[in-house]
């Protein structure tokens, strides 16, 4: 994670500022773990159309965006996310909307195991308000 | 002479198995026939796609999947 941040910064030495969002699994409540599942065909170029979007929206040097499958531990690191860009303002933001579609606008399934069993996780209503936000 | 349909995602629950071979061609009725009662009351809703040969469909209705060809079938979505 240390070495992807320091070769995405090396990367963009033109870029006045380098925003990164690192989003783990919340280790509270009764969450034991958590499995991500994709679609092969689908989400990997999603996640590349949405970075090149965020790219051309945002006047980005680059983006960076890391999103694990499988299943994870609280406290794991899930998804990690960076941008450069020219202007702070222009990396926060586009790592903020790069986040916002990862939640809920990528080929990715979630759920979560408690004490009573396995359970899928469906995007909240907040999570369709933070996406609504760029539109 | 065959399709397989995957299930994505809770609807893999519904269907008891993560992919199912039915017999090529498939189209939207012969779908809605091969996934079971839950599985096609979730298909039913606008909020779950379609895929065919690795695209979403603009209209999953118009679905014709052809011998070899995958079909998945695409819940709500939760990342992050």
């Amino acid at each position: 994670m240390g070495e992807a941040l320091a070769a995405f910064n090396a990367a963009h030495g033109e870029a006045g500022g380098v925003v990164s969002f690192l989003g783990k699994v919340r280790p509270d409540g009764n969450v034991r773990a958590l499995e991500l599942t994709h679609y092969e065909p689908l989400t990997l170029p999603g996640m590349e159309d949405l970075a090149k979007t965020a790219a051309s929206r945002f006047g980005l040097d680059g983006a960076l965006v890391w999103h694990r499958i499988g299943v994870m531990m609280p406290g794991e690191a899930i998804v990690l996310v960076a941008t450069a860009a020219r202007h702070r303002r222009d990396a926060f933001e586009a790592a903020d909307y790069l986040m916002d579609h990862l939640k809920s606008a990528a080929w990715l399934w979630k759920r979560e195991r408690r004490d009573d069993g396995w359970h899928w996780i469906e995007p909240r209503g907040q999570d369709h308000e933070d996406l609504a936000r760029w539109q | 002479m065959s399709v397989t349909i995957l299930f994505l995602g809770p609807l893999a629950d519904l269907a008891g198995e993560k992919e199912r071979e039915v017999d090529a061609p498939l189209d939207w009725a012969g779908l809605i026939d091969a996934v079971g009662a839950e599985v096609a009351e979730q298909l039913e809703l606008e909020r779950v796609n379609v895929a065919c040969k690795g695209r979403v469909l603009a209209d999953k209705r118009a679905l014709m999947a052809e011998d070899g060809d995958e079909v998945a079938l695409l819940p709500p979505v939760s990342g992050g």
